[in-house]
């Protein structure tokens, strides 16, 4: 057998080349993973040179690399947040205990089924987005899910890495069946269901990015803090690049705004509800985008999980995963005691309970979640209000259109009203997308590969990637 | 006994004939006597006496100790007579007192032990040419009478005051614990109408009766009573094919060096890691060549290695039980040359007719047995250096798991694990369901039994093992140390409870036989009864048992 360099391949800090254990593991994992990453990465770009950043090494000059790359030649790292001395464990019932190094036995199962939960989300967005080169609006998008696209990429490296390194035979089979699942499928779909929806269009894409990898970053920050220190680290850093991702969707969104006002304006539209009018202009109209933002934002809401749940309560009594920046949290990190408001429908009206806290570890993240989103939201609304057109977009109530939780039973309006199963069956068209927006949606996608240039429904960024002119070729189609 | 009296003393099961306290044991020809005549004063623990003939561990780690020694040393005894010399007391069974104040651990362990040692008697008669005959010579109470059932003929005395009874519900609100119900409709094949009359009944059934409801096999008055025992014991001799001139094989006290956390014999050690709650059993293998005749071998007496090691892993089981019981994972592993292991598995197959080498077999058997009913989790660890072969490879079978290193550890020249099969795992030591251990692992695919068939002989690596499903895992050198590691701190961090339930469950499938029956019942219904407050509770009735004052039970049926 060859014996493969390693450390020139896979950019790392975990000292590969002396690790016969990962390397064992990888011989077997790593042509599996390009396999993979031909047939259900990005459809039809494989042998195009991409301007692509990539990580070499977790500090100031390595984090960020930009150069052209191939994608399957792309040099996907395994780089953890450097270890810090002497760190305690900060919660649950190991709490002031050293962190640990390797698993606890009691806890393999409980930390293995976090990491694979965690890992299965990673390469089923490169899956969800594979099509979204051929309708890409601009070279400067087309580049950005690229990259986005390598990221998860690396993150699913990251969370196999874990896998190999730390749960023998059982990992490795784990790690086998993240490249088997497949997104969407009948049989062997995604584990989470926000992860088996379809990307169909851009601006799905640029929703996904802004509230669905934006649950990643609470699960990445509640897992940042794990007693399982290796599994803190590689989540630390794997928290910089969902910055980025989250950049993507949040100023993709904010451009498809710019552009509908802009031309609002120019065209002296009045209402900015007159659906009709807008789209005869060939741009996103404004409650058109409220539908995406109510259905991505009720689908990931679904993601948090029970707010009760035994399961989060497991894994933060044991020190493994913990609340959203859990060492700024003023409290005993215990939990014992102390109760937590979580929002209900007792007889048909919302009244927030005081649950006992450790119970309602989810809720709470999903809380902080909420918060996290409602900025998002003060960004979006600030634009339109730039142009002085008079139309709020906003978050629709977290009880509306959930299969999941407190309110899988509900049925409620986007403002929070409580109403019956008929009135939803024949109402949700106004709330949530329907065919026809889905369809005007795409036929607005066309690509556009010229440099400099963007498709008609979405202005062109403030700045180009790592300080590139405007008319930078960020992906060379031509060549 | 409080939970700190029954913790702090630590149990010895070695003893012989001449530091009996409670046990006769003489000889005439054929015929041996076993007469049971307890010493009050002499129990194990301090907080009761032992009245009426009534037994603790202590007399039974005796009662163990005679029926070894009637097999191994007395070749020429082909009936062994159980009597008592009390006046009108065969035996009242287990103290009650003892059983009131012995932790919930202490009568589980008993009750196992002293079942195991009924089977042992058992064994004996079907299978050693060893047959034992009781002669009930006074009243035989609740494990007085299960006593008694194990033996294969049952003689009461009929003088109008010996009974056998089963006491137990009427009288302590929990269930006869040595077999005593499974033997009544299984063994006896006593009706069981009948018998539910027979369990209410606290003076028990006499005299002819206890012959029609087939409780005992003869009823005979005094005058003729020991003449009759005699006669019997005589004709059931007559059947036996034991030597009566071969030489005895004595059985020499066990030399082991014992400290807090290890314990050295010759052919075995044990050591405690008490983080992982783990004992891991070394064997070894045999220390000399095979002198590949029977005379040499009897020479050598116990030292001759298959039999050396079956009475210190014996020896090491039982003090595992009841000294250690927050250990709760027995790790096996193997030390020594494979062929040699072979020659020794092959000396024994080719002998087994020979009494001595039945004897050695049969005591493996019942030593594999002691391993499957133990309540803590067993795994095997088959690593390079190991001779798991022939009959030691049995105990790879007898565990809930087995991993097998692939290949070598780093910087370790012995050579790659290895496991071998013979005739030994074939049908020489039927666990308690009567099917081989590899019949029972492969329950419900014979093809597979087959397939290993097929390899006897083969010195089988680990790849090949997995292959044939012989190992639970294959692991290589990277990943053994980690995985080994996780395992043992997972399964520590399991409930012990939960672990006992699940692995008894799991270990016998297929078929019941008196056996299975016997020790899964006891532990599912008694272990349930003698944690309820209707039988131990401040009002239950073994706590009140004496006081004169009725239990009060909750009337809910469960």
């Amino acid at each position: 057998m060859n014996k493969v360099d390693y450390d020139n391949l896979i950019p790392n800090n975990v000292d590969l080349s002396s690790d016969r254990r990962l390397q064992k593991a990888l011989e077997k994992w790593h042509p599996g993973y390009i396999d993979w990453w031909k047939q259900m990465g990005p459809d039809g770009f494989q042998d195009i040179d991409v301007y692509l950043r990539t990580a070499v090494s977790v500090d100031q000059e390595g984090w960020a690399k930009f150069g052209y790359v191939k994608m399957p030649e792309y040099r996907w790292g395994i780089l953890l947040a450097p270890q810090e001395e002497g760190r305690k464990i900060g919660f649950g019932q190991h709490i002031g205990e050293p962190v640990w190094q390797e698993v606890p036995g009691e806890y393999r199962a409980m930390l293995r089924r976090l990491i694979v939960i965690q890992g299965d989300t990673e390469p089923a967005s490169v899956e969800q987005q594979r099509y979204l080169g051929h309708t890409a609006p601009s070279l400067y998008d087309m580049r950005n899910v690229f990259q986005v696209n390598v990221e998860e990429g690396r993150h699913l490296w990251a969370m196999v890495y874990l896998l190999h390194k730390y749960f023998g035979r059982d990992g490795r089979d784990e790690a086998e069946d993240l490249l088997m699942r497949r997104s969407g499928d009948k049989d062997t779909p995604r584990i989470l269901g926000a992860f088996n929806e379809e990307t169909p269009d851009w601006l799905s894409f640029f929703m996904f990015t802004t509230f669905t990898d934006r649950d990643s970053k609470m699960q990445l920050e509640a897992l940042a803090n794990s007693g399982f220190d290796p599994l803190a680290r590689t989540t630390r850093f794997m928290l910089t690049e969902e910055g980025h991702h989250m950049f993507v969707g949040r100023t993709g969104v904010e451009r498809v705004i710019r552009r509908a006002c802009e031309l609002i304006k120019e065209n002296g539209i009045h209402d900015p509800s007159d659906v009709g009018a807008i789209r005869g202009l060939g741009v996103v109209d404004l409650p058109t985008l409220q539908k995406k933002i109510n259905f991505h934002y009720s689908v990931t809401l679904d993601l948090f999980g029970a707010e009760i749940s035994t399961n989060a309560s497991n894994a933060f009594n044991a020190s493994l995963k913990g609340r959203f920046r859990e060492f700024s949290i003023m409290d005993d990190h215990l939990l014992h005691d102390s109760t937590y408001p979580v929002l209900k429908n007792i007889d048909g009206k919302f009244v927030k309970v005081h649950e006992p806290a450790i119970n309602a570890v989810n809720g709470r993240l999903c809380d902080d979640y909420i918060d996290d989103c409602e900025q998002v939201m003060t960004t979006w609304n600030r634009v339109i209000k730039e142009y002085g057109i008079d139309y709020k977009l906003s978050l629709p109530h977290r009880a509306f259109n959930r299969k999941l939780g407190e309110f899988s039973d509900t049925y409620a309006t986007p403002s929070g009203e409580i109403i019956s199963a008929d009135e939803w069956q024949s109402c949700q068209g106004e709330w949530l997308p329907d065919n026809d927006d889905l369809h005007y949606l795409l036929s607005l996608m066309q690509q556009v590969i010229e440099p400099g240039k963007y498709a008609n429904w979405i202005s062109p960024p403030r700045t180009g990637i790592n300080g590139q002119s405007g008319d930078f070729e960020y992906v060379r189609i031509a060549a | 006994m409080t939970s700190e009296s029954a913790s702090s003393i630590q149990m010895n099961f070695q003893t012989c004939p001449e530091q009996y306290q409670h046990w006769n044991l003489s000889f005439d020809g054929a015929i041996a006597e076993l007469i049971l005549d307890v010493n009050e004063n002499a129990g194990l623990f301090p907080d009761y006496e032992l009245k009426l003939n009534s037994y603790d561990i202590g007399v039974d780690i005796e009662l163990y100790d005679a029926i070894q020694r009637l097999r191994f040393e007395h070749p020429e005894v082909k009936t062994v007579i159980i009597s008592s010399a009390k006046d009108t007391m065969f035996c009242a069974g287990a103290n009650i007192r003892m059983l009131a104040g012995a932790t919930h651990g202490h009568k589980v362990n008993f009750c196992k032990f002293t079942n195991e040692t009924r089977n042992s008697i058992e064994d004996a008669s079907k299978y050693s040419g060893q047959t034992y005959l009781c002669a009930i010579n006074g009243t035989a109470a609740g494990g007085g009478y299960e006593l008694a059932l194990a033996a294969d003929y049952l003689i009461l005395k009929d003088d109008g005051n010996a009974a056998v009874s089963l006491p137990e519900i009427p009288l302590l609100a929990v269930l006869p614990g040595t077999g005593g119900l499974t033997r009544l409709v299984d063994k006896r094949k006593v009706r069981r109408d009948l018998s539910d009359v027979f369990c209410t009944v606290e003076e028990g059934i006499k005299g002819k009766k206890a012959v029609d409801w087939r409780l005992v096999d003869e009823a005979v008055p005094t005058s003729k009573f020991d003449e009759r025992v005699r006669a019997k014991a005589k004709e059931l001799a007559g059947k036996s094919d034991r030597p009566a001139d071969a030489l005895p094989v004595k059985l020499h006290p066990i030399t082991k060096n014992m400290t807090e956390e290890a314990c050295e014999y010759s052919y075995l050690r044990f050591d405690i890691d008490r983080k992982t709650r783990t004992a891991t059993l070394s064997l070894n293998g045999p220390s000399r060549k095979l002198k590949d005749d029977l005379d040499g071998v009897v020479e050598q007496e116990d030292q001759f290695w298959p039999l050396a090691l079956a009475r210190e892993l014996d020896d090491a089981l039982l003090h595992l039980r009841f000294n250690e019981p927050s250990i709760g994972t027995l790790i096996f592993k193997s030390t020594g040359d494979v062929q040699s292991v072979l020659s020794y598995d092959t000396f024994l197959h080719e002998n087994a007719e020979h009494w001595l080498i039945r004897e050695i077999l049969l005591y493996w058997k019942r030593t594999l047995k002691r391993i499957d009913v133990t309540s803590k989790t067993l795994f095997a660890f088959i690593e390079p250096g190991s001779c798991f072969a022939g009959f030691l490879a049995e105990l790879v079978f007898a565990v809930d798991r087995s991993y097998m290193l692939e290949g070598q550890f780093e910087n370790d020249i012995r050579a790659q694990a290895e496991l071998v099969l013979s005739q030994s795992n074939f049908a020489v030591f039927p666990m308690a369901n009567e099917l081989t251990r590899l019949e029972s692992r492969f329950y419900g695919e014979m093809k597979s039994v087959d397939n290993a068939r097929s390899l006897i002989g083969k010195r089988l690596e680990a790849p090949d093992a997995e292959a044939a499903a012989l190992v639970t895992y294959s692991l290589d050198d990277i990943d053994w140390e980690d995985e080994i590691r996780i395992l043992l701190e997972e399964r520590a961090s399991f409930s012990p409870d939960a672990l006992t339930g699940m692995e008894a469950n799991l270990r016998f499938v297929g078929p019941e036989t008196m056996e299975t029956k016997i020790f899964g019942r006891l532990t599912a219904w008694q272990n349930w009864i003698f944690q309820r407050p209707n039988a131990v509770g401040d009002e239950g009735a073994l706590s009140l048992y004496g006081s004169g004052t009725r239990a009060d039970f909750d009337k809910k049926r469960v």
